[in-house]
């Protein structure tokens, strides 16, 4: 649910990356927040656990400029990942916007891939939601490790739906700000479809 | 979609500031913030200048999508009042017409039963505003009528924006 203020002439959109345990959620926000101009971004909080992983979320407010007048703002957060933490990951999902979901492409993990993949499904679906009438990104991260499966085969098992989908080594940054970007304007679009 | 875009307009902005203004001068507050259930931070009055607002509003609303979530778990609705008490400071959180959050951050000049009784007012009145705005949303997307700023924007605008 964006979030307009005429008043302040501002809109705001909330983006959630999702995805399972260690497949990169964080590390695509620390990239965007390392490499974004101080003027643009907040401050990124982690509520993370003392091992660094995720216990509730991540956040970072980005403001990319303005459209006709009107500052355009971007929340990211992430889920934590690890299939225990469901409840606080349907709480993130409340007011999304738009979704990535960051695949990790090692053949180990996609077993986890398509779990994470029907939990977020049945997440969206109980705040009211629908995955396919949402903005929606697809993730394929980890391309730069040895062992991971072929786009086709992520593809095949993930993407049934042909989403816009990116290659991504988030430790690198590659293919970060891509997803990025893809999932903002789709958000974008729809705001002005008036949805 | 579940929840319909939460639209703010500029009467509407002025009405909700008065009311919080005059709530932080009765309730002898430091800073009073409103953040919508998502995270989003509606509107601040005092000393906002010394925080991050961003982040105060995020984590206000993950507070109470967590407390929220716990009411659930043993059968209540919702709670609808949080205090916290810090060594010097206080926040004061509550849920107004079960839509928005109001965030008053108070210390020893103030206290806890001045801010809850002043609260509850306020809160009465923000409902009232809050639901006139709906239904003027509701009314306006009726009658079809497109003030809304992104309806002409062109897939040039939203290029430039990552330029």
């Amino acid at each position: 649910m964006s979030f307009i203020n005429y008043a302040s002439r501002e809109i705001n959109c909330k983006i959630v990356y999702y995805g399972p345990g260690l497949c990169g959620k964080t590390t695509n926000l620390q990239f965007i927040y390392q490499k974004t101009a101080p003027d643009a971004k907040g401050k990124m909080i982690s509520l993370a656990t003392e091992t660094e992983r995720t216990l509730f979320f991540d956040f970072l407010p980005l403001s990319l400029g303005e459209i006709r007048g009107f500052k355009t703002r971007f929340h990211l957060y992430t889920v934590p990942g690890q299939v225990f933490y469901d409840a606080s990951r349907k709480l993130i999902l409340k007011g999304v916007d738009g979704v990535v979901f960051v695949a990790d492409s090692q053949e180990e993990r996609i077993d986890a891939n398509i779990e994470s993949l029907e939990n977020l499904r049945i997440n969206l679906k109980e705040q009211g939601y629908d995955l396919d009438k949402l903005p929606y990104i697809i993730q394929y991260n980890k391309r730069d490790l040895p062992e991971v499966m072929s786009i086709e085969e992520l593809r095949r098992e993930l993407n049934a739906t042909n989403v816009p989908e990116f290659e991504a080594c988030a430790t690198t940054g590659e293919g970060v700000f891509e997803t990025l970007k893809a999932v903002a304007k789709l958000i974008l679009i729809d705001l002005k479809r008036g949805k | 979609m579940s929840n319909p875009t939460l639209v703010m307009y500029e009467e509407e902005f002025q009405e909700v500031n008065d009311v919080i203004e005059r709530l932080l001068t009765e309730a002898n507050a430091k800073v009073i913030f409103l953040v919508d259930k998502n995270g989003q931070l509606i509107s601040g009055v005092g000393e906002t200048e010394r925080f991050d607002t961003t982040s105060l509003a995020s984590l206000t609303a993950g507070n109470i999508a967590a407390t929220g979530g716990l009411a659930k778990l043993i059968g209540e609705k919702e709670f609808s009042i949080l205090f916290h008490e810090g060594e010097k400071d206080n926040l004061h959180i509550s849920i107004v017409g079960g839509r928005v959050i109001l965030v008053v951050l108070f210390d020893r000049r103030s206290s806890l039963g001045l801010v809850r009784l002043r609260v509850k007012k306020t809160s009465e009145e923000l409902s009232a505003i809050f639901e006139k705005l709906v239904k003027k949303s509701e009314e306006r997307e009726k009658r079809g009528s497109s003030d809304f700023p992104f309806a002409e924007i062109t897939d040039d605008d939203i290029d430039n924006l990552f330029s």
